[in-house]
């Protein structure tokens, strides 16, 4: 395993290997196939750290719970809520704010703020020919040549190793409250999530745990949290069963829904599946266990070794095999897509030694 | 600044390519007389203009596509275009070059409430995707002051933002998914009407590409319900240093305004003249709003006017009703038109970390000074994203250069404290050559790559973004 400590190094790394690297971030998501290991872990801190502007500048190796500390000293936070899925994969090891953004991770307040993505404002990363190369900025608003931040995120190390990345981070809610409804069916649950979302009161998370509870997010001043709980009190006819006001049992609440820990140490595959929130009640009723979140465009489903649940759902959107072997980690592109996607990764990576084979 | 010469060949088989138009488009769709050309010969940055060899105005994707395949075959380059209110140049034409406007196609194709979604023709304008949801309670967030005019097309292509972008972020920040044509008529559908993408995320560098990358005839953009209510506060300052500190302290302070504006004495002065909303005469101003139910806002406002009142502002006006605001907000909504009443003017658009703004705007009094021309400064403070507005004469000889020279220091500036070019307008033609202050030839070349993957044959748009010297290999190839 190489391990370099600066951005020089790690070009030097690249532009010396002459054959596969597997690029390592924390190692929560240990990736198949064949290489020999580039960890991000020596290319670790926080650089620039300014509350007043809304910007954080570290290294991509840095561990995501450094950077959330920082945050949280300061009452500010990433605001896509970033997984730890260690438990649910069944590894070790210590998330990084590199591999975040490398897997675009985003949790449950991706409903309503956004994914890493759209808190991503500037990276530097090293591509397959050893360039280093930056995109971006540290400002919020940058429209200066072509969006390569965006391209980068969630490339999974097959454009180029990130070294350092720059996020707009926002003022953590000083209070939280979660209406809690007890379940119903999968189409009435949506229509609590459905009818939360497009009501005025910044609903910032929208799930169906795993045990059927349906949960409604509100974040912010605590009179505020307290108006509107009260107003979504009732929705699609059904009362709140009650509202979780204390901060920890939030956190916890939350936290099972964004680390899917009600599948973690469950044997089979497991699929994250992207659509339309309307779909979503068809795809559940599929005879595997199911876990709901923004507000019916996110499904965690468990199913046996050998399903292809790809197979069996007709809507439009994509599975990620998130846990499991024998079919495509990622979802089959059509030709024309496939073929841009296969450009671009020879344009980054001439040689094809960043985690080859991984997306196609 | 320059642009590439026109290819003799191509100006030579005009009546050949127009022909061939003509066989897959209605004839008022072609459009080649000089007179009716000159309605395309420049977009909003009027400095600089040039007739194209012709435009076409196609009404569904399968003629986009058809155009294109011609296009390609033909060796023509191709501008896209929306409502053409680009204030960088971007949908500037070269004399040889075909203007593709998706104007006609401007409609509604799906809302989708439940979903939160709505699916558009991209020649449809910004403010009235939100006036066919507004009635339901809903509006598309992003809301560049030109969306009554603006199309959505431009707003992809430009990745445009607004006063609420703090917020609700700029357009990629809502934009789900996109029908695209490529250059040699491809079509294809990227995103949709789910969250995220399945492999690269190629809406991402769609977005903002400024019309090189493909023409985008439809979009499926997410719309927000709307807020219950919103209401501003107006602050003067005695000085801009205090002002840019008190930005920042209300973002520390945790409530996250929809909007901080900011407004400097020149620009003050030349709006009270001309909109008369009773702004106070100091140095600086800012106009925070915030948003919710009546006891939200002033939960909210509470805490911001604490923050402010440690700054010793020379004014605090809270708004009281519905016409307060509306009159707190006259003054910024009317600042351009303002100043184009006293002055000829260019917009720049840089950002800097707000962390810098008081040395960022006491270096441009600095150039200011040294050129001999006036800058009046109006901008969105919370994000950083200024907006200097140089004041020149465009009937005296030589003022136009030096207010462009002028401009480019203030955004080396903008580049030196750490920003950049350009935060929502494009770079288009206007700040094309300034790219290497920002980016090494390295950085530029990867962009350039993605624009090969796309359109090999580099016909879509080319001579914009990239400074001219650093695309010409690409370009003759
Ligand atoms: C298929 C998949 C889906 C996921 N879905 C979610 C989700 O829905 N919600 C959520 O919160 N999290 C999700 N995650 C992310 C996960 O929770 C971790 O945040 C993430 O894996 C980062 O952890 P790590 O540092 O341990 O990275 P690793 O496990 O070490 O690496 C993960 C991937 O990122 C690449 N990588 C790591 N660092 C870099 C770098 N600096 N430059 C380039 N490439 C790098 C690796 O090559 C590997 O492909 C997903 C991850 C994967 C792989
Ligand atoms: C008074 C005024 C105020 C403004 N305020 C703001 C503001 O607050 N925020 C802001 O961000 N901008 C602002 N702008 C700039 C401008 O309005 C935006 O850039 C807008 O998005 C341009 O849209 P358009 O439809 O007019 O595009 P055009 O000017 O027609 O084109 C802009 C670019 O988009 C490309 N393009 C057009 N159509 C397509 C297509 N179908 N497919 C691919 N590419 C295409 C063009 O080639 C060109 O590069 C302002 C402009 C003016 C004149």
């Amino acid at each position: 395993m190489m391990t370099p400590t600066t951005e020089a190094e790690l070009a030097e790394a690249i532009g010396a290997a002459t054959s596969p690297l597997r690029i390592k971030g924390g190692g929560t998501r240990v990736m198949p196939g064949a290489g020999e290991g580039l960890s991000t872990r020596g290319l670790s801190g926080i650089s620039l750290y300014e509350p007043g502007a809304l910007t954080v500048v570290a290294g991509a190796g840095t561990p995501l719970a450094e950077v959330e500390a920082a945050l949280e000293a300061e009452g500010q936070m990433l605001p896509f809520e970033p997984g730890v899925m260690r438990g649910l994969l069944g590894t070790h090891g210590e998330p990084t704010i590199g591999g975040a953004v490398a897997c675009n991770a985003s949790g449950p307040r991706r409903v309503q703020l956004g994914a890493c993505r759209d808190f991503l404002i500037g990276l530097r990363f090293v591509d397959g020919a050893g360039r280093v190369l930056k995109n971006g900025g540290r400002v919020m608003k940058n429209v200066t040549g072509y969006d390569l931040v965006k391209l980068l995120c969630g490339s999974y190390g097959t454009l180029g190793v990130i070294s350092e990345v720059a996020f707009k981070v926002l003022p953590k809610p000083e209070t939280t409250a979660t209406l809690i409804w007890r379940g119903g069916t999968f189409a009435e649950d949506l229509q609590v999530m459905t009818e939360a979302l497009c009501s005025p009161f910044g609903v910032t998370g929208a799930a169906r745990g795993h045990d059927g509870d349906v949960l409604i997010r509100v974040e912010g001043m605590a009179g505020s949290v307290a108006y509107r709980s009260a107003q979504l009190r009732l929705l699609a006819g059904r009362a709140a069963a009650r509202i979780e006001t204390d901060a920890s049992a939030n956190d916890a609440l939350w936290r099972d829904i964004r680390d899917v820990t009600c599948f973690a140490g469950q044997p089979g595959r497991i699929w994250r599946t992207s659509v339309k929130p309307s779909d979503m009640p068809a795809i559940a009723a599929l005879p595997h266990r199911h876990m709901v979140d923004w507000g019916g465009g996110l499904i965690w489903t468990l199913t046996e070794e050998n399903i292809d649940l790809r197979a069996q759902i007709t809507a439009p959107g994509h599975s990620t095999l998130l846990r499991g072997c024998g079919a495509p980690l990622f979802h089959p592109e059509p030709p024309p897509i496939a073929a841009l996607s296969a450009g671009l990764r020879a344009k980054f990576d001439p040689r094809g030694i960043l985690n080859p084979g991984l997306m196609g | 600044m320059d642009m590439p010469t026109p290819k003799a060949e191509i100006i030579a088989k005009k009546a050949r390519v127009i022909g061939l138009l003509e066989s897959v488009l209605p004839k008022e769709a072609v459009i080649h007389h000089e007179a009716e050309l000159r309605a395309y010969e420049c977009d909003a940055l009027t400095a600089y203009k040039c007739p194209p060899l012709a435009a076409v105005l196609p009404a569904t994707t399968a003629q986009v596509s058809d155009v294109l395949k011609i296009c390609h075959q033909e060796g023509v380059p191709v501008v896209p275009r929306g409502a053409g209110t680009s204030l960088a140049g971007g949908a500037l034409p070269t004399a040889d070059c075909v203007i593709l406007g998706v104007a006609k196609m401007n409609e509604v194709l799906e809302t989708d409430y439940p979903n939160r979604i709505i699916r558009v023709q991209t020649g449809r304008t910004n403010l009235s995707v939100t006036g066919a949801v507004e009635e339901d309670g809903f509006f598309y967030a992003p809301d560049p002051s030109s969306q009554l005019a603006c199309a959505i097309a431009g707003n992809i292509a430009m990745n445009s933002g607004g006063a609420h972008c703090l917020k609700y972020g700029v357009t990629t920040n809502n934009l789900l998914g996109v029908t695209m044509v490529l250059m040699d008529g491809t079509v294809m559908e990227i995103g949709g009407a789910y969250m995220d993408a399945p492999g690269l995320d190629l809406l991402g560098v769609i977005c903002g590409s400024e019309g090189q990358l493909g023409v985008v005839t439809e979009a499926t953009l997410r719309i927000l319900p709307k807020p219950e209510g919103a209401r501003p506060v107006l602050m003067g300052f005695d000085d801009n240093e205090t002002a840019g500190a008190c930005v920042a302290d209300i973002i520390k302070a945790g409530v996250l305004p929809v909007a901080i504006e900011f407004m400097d004495r020149p620009c003050i002065r030349a709006t009270e003249a001309f909109a008369q909303a009773g702004y106070p005469d100091c140095e600086a101003l800012l106009i925070v709003e915030v948003e919710g139910s009546e006891a939200e806002i002033d939960e909210q406002l509470e805490v911001i006017l604490k923050v402010a009142a440690t700054h010793n502002p020379v004014e605090l006006r809270q708004s009281k009703s519905a016409d307060e605001s509306a009159r707190i907000w006259l003054g910024r909504k009317s600042a351009f038109g303002a100043m184009g009443q006293i002055n000829d003017y260019i917009c720049l658009d840089g950002t800097i970390p707000v962390s810098n703004l008081p040395m960022v705007l006491g270096r441009m009094n600095e150039i200011s000074a040294q050129f001999g021309l006036d800058v009046a400064n109006v901008f969105h403070a919370g994000d950083g994203n200024l907006h200097p507005l140089i004041l020149f004469d465009a009937n005296k000889p030589g003022d136009l250069e030096t207010c462009e020279a002028m401009g480019a220091e203030i955004l080396k500036l903008c580049v030196e404290a750490g920003g950049c070019l350009t935060g929502e307008h494009g770079v288009g033609v206007e700040k094309r050559d300034l790219m290497l202050h920002q980016f090494s030839p390295e950085d530029l070349d990867i962009q350039m790559a993605v624009k090969d993957v796309f359109d090999p044959a580099w016909l879509l748009n080319p001579a914009k973004v990239f400074p001219l010297t650093v695309s010409a290999a690409r370009r003759a190839a």
